[in-house]
């Protein structure tokens, strides 16, 4: 064990929310002397990580769910002390924010009505354990609900929609990561414009990829309802999507429908096509894996990036068919730019439906990918934000940190060739994201030199103009980097693709040269 | 409350959990209030059976008021 200092504190009874506790920590771990920094509420779960990251200590064991327990290790006491002193005076400054602003911070949910009588939705991010039992009194309370947070078990998820549908109101996931309302965005929320387009999505980052290329494409989003990823399978049976379908026909201001899934179960698939048909709208729907077909009013389609196409040129009465580049003349040329073309894919994702479409685009053009860190090979792609990455961590789209660290290790396997990754931006996001990835890269690239290698790494960015952290600078970001920035995320699989197989230009990019 | 009553009017939020979301949407000019949430006293399984035993349309609050 190395010589310091470890300090730790209680604050018992002081609930804060992770994220909040999160960027704490993130600050105390840059102060001077500083090695480590835990902040964190007592839960089993948490002690768990504290034992992991060798920051137990003896009194905070007895820390519960509703306790704040602060854990520092320093190279000297002073240093320690002066960082937990940091930790008291960020909440002090935090409380004298919350004072100043005048207004009283409500304990339960009905006295949040009478402070604000007009509410007529309810956003809930708290634990998973506690999720459903908040989201059931927000339903009886006859208020929609956007359930952002995730481990919700399954049955309670059908009860909440139960009761949902038979209130016609929404319940918004559970994690539900993404939604628009009146064009307001929740979440994680691209900034895009209002618009004429309704979304029913049961993917966070699907939903963020569609209205981010929508608003490149200059349309705009009346609503998007988030449903949850399991609403389409056949426990949930559809109970949200059905109803935002049936909505979203019945909204004037929606005049085109884009659904985004991963493919129904087989029993939810002749309901969903009746609900499809019976909005009388045109839909486009993504189901990731599923195949292209038009059928009366619905076209489905096969990416992400797609589904924005077909949407746009719908709408605009023009013919639309799939290209595998907006650019094909470009792309060529950057191709030919770049030497390598051998070795293993390995995708590092931080959007889970990114890292899903990813895969359903490349195989058909590399063979079989691995999903996750174990089995299969030699190609491979990795969601971070799936839970056995996220142990005790932030999700990677609001800490990037852990995502860089995979790109570093990637290098020492020596069969890793090429590079595929996303960049998500929006609201909530991390608020430059690029920057520890770009560093990341420069040392993966150094070692992948030193060992005579080449490393090729291709990318796309989700994100609009208007995002805080700007779409230009986090790809020009990137491209300083060396990293080839695609437009779309299928583009930037099939360009990943190419530098593997160079023979599939013909295919991919047209036979003219 | 009635789906038209949300998607045809204004967005006004009861936040509870992640105070940045409290943060953005009142950047956006939405009307919020953010609840003081902590978890309740008795752990999930009480939580989950208060939830079942509250009074619809709003009555009984959060945790008890």
């Amino acid at each position: 064990m190395t010589t310091g200092a470890v300090r730790a504190v209680v604050w018992r009874s002081y609930y804060q929310d992770s994220m909040a506790l999160m960027r704490l920590a993130a600050t105390l771990r840059e102060r001077p002397g500083v090695r480590e920094a835990a902040a964190l509420m007592g839960t089993p779960a948490n002690h768990d990580v504290l034992r992991g990251a060798g920051l137990a200590v003896p009194e905070a064991a007895d820390a519960g769910p509703s306790d704040l327990v602060l854990v520092v290790s320093a190279a000297t006491d002073a240093d320690a002390e002066a960082a937990l002193g940091a930790a008291r005076e960020f909440f002090e400054r935090r409380q004298r924010v919350v004072e100043e602003s005048g207004r009283r911070r409500p304990r339960t949910l009905s006295s949040a009505r009478r402070d604000l009588p007009d509410a007529n939705l309810v956003a809930i991010s708290v634990p998973g354990e506690y999720a459903a039992a908040e989201a059931m009194r927000a339903l009886k309370a006859g208020l929609h609900v956007f359930l952002f947070s995730d481990n919700v078990a399954l049955e309670d998820e059908i009860a909440l929609k139960r009761l949902a549908v038979e209130r016609q109101l929404f319940c918004m996931g559970p994690d539900c990561g993404t939604a628009y309302v009146n064009g307001v965005g929740l979440g994680f929320a691209n900034v895009v414009t209002r618009g004429r387009v309704g979304c029913v999505a049961a993917s966070g980052t699907g939903l963020q990829a569609v209205v981010s290329r929508l608003d490149a494409l200059g349309e705009g989003i009346s609503h998007a309802i988030g449903v949850g990823g399991r609403d389409l399978g056949a426990a949930v049976d559809g109970a949200m999507t059905k109803l935002a379908l049936h909505a979203l026909a019945a909204d004037t201001g929606t005049e085109l429908i884009v659904v985004i899934s991963k493919p129904p179960a087989p029993s939810v698939l002749s309901p969903l096509e009746q609900a499809i048909r019976a909005t009388g709208k045109p839909v486009v729907v993504c189901c990731l894996g599923a195949a292209p077909r038009a059928d009366g009013n619905a076209r489905w389609v096969a990416t992400l990036d797609d589904a924005a196409g077909c949407a746009v040129a719908t709408l605009r009465g023009q013919a639309w068919t799939p290209r595998s580049f907006g650019d094909p003349a470009t792309v060529r040329t950057r191709l030919e730019s770049i030497r390598g073309g051998s070795g293993a894919l390995l995708g590092l994702y931080t959007g889970g439906t990114l890292a899903h479409e990813a895969r359903v685009v490349l195989e058909p053009l590399i063979g079989a990918v691995a999903y996750g860190a174990h089995g299969g090979g030699p190609h491979r792609v990795l969601d971070l934000g799936e839970d056995e990455f996220t142990v005790g961590r932030p999700h990677p789209m609001i800490d990037p940190e852990a995502r860089a660290a995979r790109v570093r290790d990637s290098v020492e396997r020596a069969d890793v060739g090429v590079l595929l990754l996303d960049l998500v931006l929006g609201k909530a996001a991390h608020a430059d994201p690029a920057t520890p990835l770009v560093t990341a890269l420069f040392d993966a690239r150094r070692a992948a030199e030193r060992a005579g290698r080449s490393l090729t790494v291709v990318a796309s960015v989700t994100g609009t103009a208007r995002d805080p952290q700007g779409l230009q600078r986090q790809t020009e970001a990137l491209e300083g980097a060396g990293t080839i920035v695609l437009p779309s995320n299928a583009e930037a699989a099939r360009f990943a693709a190419l530098t593997l197989r160079r023979d599939l230009a013909t295919t991919l990019l047209g036979g003219s040269s | 409350m009635s789906i038209e009553r949300l998607l045809g009017r204004p967005l006004a939020v009861i936040n509870v959990g992640l105070e940045v979301f409290a943060q953005e949407l009142e950047a956006d000019g939405v009307p919020v209030v953010h609840l003081d949430w902590r978890p309740p006293v008795g752990g999930p399984r009480i939580a989950a059976i208060l939830a079942r035993l509250a009074d619809d349309e709003g009555a009984g609050g959060m945790g008890g008021s």
